[in-house]
C-alpha cells in the first residue's frame, strides 16, 4: 500500500515537473495527462475509486480534449505540417510512455493482489452519493448553475467570431455589386420604394 | 504540486501554460481534500473534490474561449505582449 502510493505520487510529481519545463504545448499536454493518471492512481490507492474514475473521465477525458482542440485551432497555419513532422520524432514519446507503463504495471498489480479491496478506510461511491445529495444539495445546485454559466459564457465567447465573417462577407458582396454595376444596385434600392 | 503549479503560473508567459498550471493547482487542492477525507474516513473530501472538478471544468471552458478570442484579436499568446491596459 505505502509503496504503491509513493510510486504513483512520484510519477505524478515527476510528470508535472516535466510538463512545466516543456517548451512545446503538445508535449506538455502529454505529460499533464500522465500526471492526471498518476493522481487518479493515488486516489485509487487511497480508497477512493469513484473519484479516481471521475478524475480519469473528466480531467483526462473532457478537459484534455478541450485543450487539444484549442491547440489545434491555434495552429491553423501553413507551417503546421512542418511542426507536426518535428513533433513526431520518436524521442518525445519515450518519457510519457515510460511513466504511463509504470502506472499501468502498478494498476495491474493492485487489481491482481486486490489491495484496494483490503483498504479498510475505503470510502465507497455510495457514501459519497449519500452525503452529496444529503447535506451538500445546495452545493450541487450551485455547481450546476456554475456549469450552466460556463457553458453559456464559452458559447458566447466562442460564437462571436462566426458572426463577424458573415458581416464581412455581406459587405464584400455589396461592395462588389456596387463596383461592378452601380445602376442595378441603385435600381434595386429604388424598386422597393416604388412597389408600395 | 500546488507550489509547482504556482511557480509555473508566475514563471511561464504562455497563456495556455498559465491555464494548465491553474489545472495543476486545482488538482493539487482536490488531492489534498481527498487525502484528508480518507484520513478521517469521511466522504466530505470526495464531495469537495467533485465541486472542484465542476469548477475546473467551467473555468477551463471559459478560459479557453477567452484564449481563442485573444489569439484571434492579437495573434499572440504572450502575456507581456498583451499587457496594453494603460490607466
Amino acid at each position: 500500500m505505502e509503496l504503491t502510493f509513493y510510486i504513483a505520487g512520484g510519477v505524478a510529481v515527476i510528470s508535472t515537473v516535466l510538463m512545466l519545463s516543456r517548451l512545446n504545448v503538445v508535449h506538455a499536454l502529454l505529460y499533464l495527462i500522465v500526471s492526471l493518471l498518476g493522481v487518479a492512481v493515488v486516489f485509487y490507492v487511497l480508497g477512493a475509486p469513484f473519484v479516481a474514475a471521475l478524475e480519469i473521465i473528466i480531467y483526462a477525458g473532457a478537459i484534455m480534449v478541450l485543450f487539444v482542440f484549442v491547440v489545434m485551432m491555434l495552429n491553423l497555419g501553413a507551417h503546421a505540417a512542418e511542426m507536426e513532422k518535428q513533433w513526431l520524432t520518436p524521442g518525445i514519446w519515450t518519457g510519457p510512455v515510460l511513466l504511463a507503463t509504470i502506472l499501468i504495471i502498478e494498476v495491474v498489480y493492485l487489481v491482481r493482489s486486490g489491495a484496494a479491496e483490503l483498504a479498510t478506510d475505503a470510502v465507497g461511491p455510495k457514501q459519497v452519493g449519500i452525503s452529496l445529495f444529503g447535506p451538500y444539495l445546495i452545493g450541487v445546485e450551485l455547481a450546476s448553475m456554475l456549469l450552466l454559466a460556463g457553458l453559456v459564457g464559452a458559447y458566447h465567447l466562442g460564437a462571436r467570431e462566426t458572426e463577424k465573417p458573415e458581416i464581412r462577407h455581406d459587405a464584400n458582396t455589396h461592395e462588389r455589386r456596387t463596383a461592378a454595376s452601380g445602376d442595378l444596385v441603385l435600381a434595386r434600392t429604388h424598386q422597393p420604394s416604388r412597389t408600395p | 504540486m500546488f507550489s509547482l503549479g504556482l511557480t509555473s503560473l508566475l514563471v511561464r508567459r504562455n497563456l495556455i501554460f498559465v491555464l494548465m498550471s491553474l489545472e495543476v493547482m486545482l488538482n493539487a487542492a482536490g488531492l489534498a481534500f481527498v487525502v484528508a477525507g480518507s484520513r478521517w474516513h469521511q466522504a466530505d473530501g470526495q464531495v469537495m473534490f467533485l465541486f472542484i472538478l465542476a469548477t475546473a471544468a467551467a473555468e477551463v471552458s471559459v478560459g479557453l474561449a477567452l484564449v481563442l478570442q485573444i489569439y484571434r484579436r492579437f495573434k499572440a499568446l504572450d502575456v507581456d505582449e498583451l499587457s496594453e491596459m494603460r490607466g
